[in-house]
């Protein structure tokens, strides 16, 4: 419950890399969601002002520098996940938790998207359907995740 | 686009509208991509990105490591000494079969018009511990705790105890990404064992298959045949086993067969693996299609190249100049220039040397 959401934002940031790098079981690595996009996201709706667009960008790069084929390529995704969430904030930010982890399938299935198309793009293709399923694995975890970080720091509205 | 952004209507603290802002990083993101996709200028900063994501990884992968540790150091007398026993069994049989290697090697070099004996084509060996992390999902990367500090170079051959692995990728000071050969990216020039057949195996994903979708329909190959690399491509030297063919469905309409082989490398429970340096003189080197230096003028490498001079009956190198290297590149990153099959397979080291800061 600070008055800056910086220290809470930059936690939470480590922590979901952290979780995004743990080395797993082949079979529930391809089910883990994607830790850090939806912190970018949560931070973006929640306190749009300090959390924004590039934080998203910087975050993107995080994960570009541990596992991107190509540098840049999660640094425009998530920076997307940022932006949607910076200019829709006020609608999500309203609506249930359940209506909420749909827009969040919706957002985590974009970010796919745009990752499948740079990989093909710049020939590292990764075609099979089990990619699309960490984004209904993100959707299921985003209210307990939004719960958990809703904890670490509250902005005064 | 940089309009969208008022919409939502409340002020923002600084560098104007989320699409605005938004338009720029993605502007920033595009020209990083465009960069270290079609020009090596990140390199250096691939491997300084490297040094730096190794302590980080490092971290996350030691509660495993710390595990390992104390599930090793928890092991009781009697299951180490059966292990012990085990392992001195395998040494001496190893020890009993290369017995007849040298002289297997000398009268082979004989056979092959060579005068004088040629050394094994591996020159060193570097063990290599496997870093348990998270290089991407779906990919079949693994990260090692070895780096150009040791002499490891881009596109070096990496195997274990039971075949071929995979090749290095992104080098750091002390740690390397190693493409597997089953990652969906990896080609891999090999030879069926008992006919000697040249193809390409591909990478599906799944670390128990390899692909060979470039047999046609006639070839002669059988469940159980073993495939070996051939050599070409420029990175493997040839004659390493690689996989055992499993499964080949022949589709009477299809032209190609389509076959899968099972890597003997134990791709998924290594916990080391060996990186190999190769003698470039010798037989078994791999013949280096020198796809890299082509886009920017190597005056030793032409479109074509004059007929090599008429070499001495029962001197030709087994793999040197094979008319099956059209596509034998083993690119980790297709370049449009790859596919030269007129270059000479000039004896040059075999890869871009390390890029040391």
């Amino acid at each position: 419950m600070s008055a800056s959401p910086g220290g809470a934002i930059f936690k939470s940031v480590g922590v979901a890399l952290l979780l995004t790098l743990l080395p797993l079981p082949s079979w529930l690595a391809v089910a883990r969601p994607d830790f850090l996009v939806l912190v970018v996201f949560y931070w973006a709706i929640q306190t749009p002002r300090s959390a924004g667009i590039g934080l998203g960008w910087v975050c993107g790069l995080l994960l570009d520098a541990f596992q991107g084929p190509v540098l840049g390529e999660h640094a425009l995704a998530v920076a997307l996940v940022a932006y949607l969430g910076v200019r829709e904030h006020q609608r999500i930010r309203t609506k249930p938790l359940l209506q909420q982890s749909l827009v969040v399938l919706a957002v985590l299935a974009l970010y796919q998207f745009v990752l499948w198309a740079i990989d093909g793009w710049s020939g590292h293709p990764l075609t099979t359907p089990l990619r699309w399923v960490p984004a209904f694995t993100g959707a299921l975890v985003w209210a307990p995740l939004a719960g958990v970080l809703a904890r670490t720091y509250r902005p005064r509205t | 686009m940089a309009g969208f952004g008022t919409r939502s209507g409340s002020p923002y603290s600084r560098g104007g509208s989320p699409g605005f802002r938004f338009t720029l990083y993605a502007l920033a993101s595009i020209v990083i991509m465009v960069l270290d996709q079609r020009m090596d200028l990140l390199e250096r900063a691939r491997y300084v990105l490297q040094a730096l994501t190794y302590p980080v990884e490092v971290a996350v992968n030691s509660p495993v490591a710390g595990w390992h540790w104390l599930e090793r150091s928890m092991t009781s007398r009697a299951a180490l000494e059966a292990e012990n026993r085990r392992l001195r069994t395998r040494m001496r049989d190893l020890e009993v079969r290369t017995l007849r290697f040298d002289a297997l090697a000398r009268q082979n070099a004989a056979l092959l018009g060579l005068k004088q004996a040629v050394p094994p084509v591996a020159e060193r060996w570097l063990p290599a511990d496997i870093v348990d992390i998270e290089l991407g999902r779906l990919r079949q990367r693994v990260l090692i705790d070895r780096g150009t500090r040791n002499g490891v170079f881009r596109n070096q051959a990496v195997l274990d105890d039971y075949g071929v692995v995979g090749q290095t990728m992104h080098v750091g000071p002390w740690s390397a990404d190693v493409l597997l050969i089953t990652d969906p990216e990896h080609d891999l020039p090999v030879q069926i064992a008992r006919t000697g057949f040249r193809t390409i195996a591909v990478g599906t994903g799944d670390p128990n298959a390899l692909a060979l979708p470039y047999l046609p329909a006639n070839a002669d190959v059988k469940v159980g045949d073993e495939l070996v690399t051939s050599g070409l491509g420029g990175i493997f030297p040839a004659g390493y086993p690689v996989a055992r063919i499993t499964q080949i469905h022949h589709g009477a309409m299809q032209r190609m067969n389509q076959v899968i082989a099972r890597p003997f490398a134990h791709l998924q429970t290594d916990r080391a693996v060996m990186l190999l340096w190769f003698r470039p003189g010798s037989p078994a080197a791999p013949v280096q299609p020198n796809q890299q230096q082509l886009p920017t003028g190597n005056p030793g490498a032409q479109p074509l190249a004059p007929p090599p001079p008429p070499a001495p009956p029962l001197c030709t190198p087994p793999t040197a100049g094979s008319p099956a290297s059209g596509t034998a590149a083993t690119a980790a990153h297709p370049s449009p220039s790859g596919a030269t099959p007129a270059v000479p397979p000039a004896h040059k080291p075999p890869a871009s040397p390390p890029r040391t800061p």
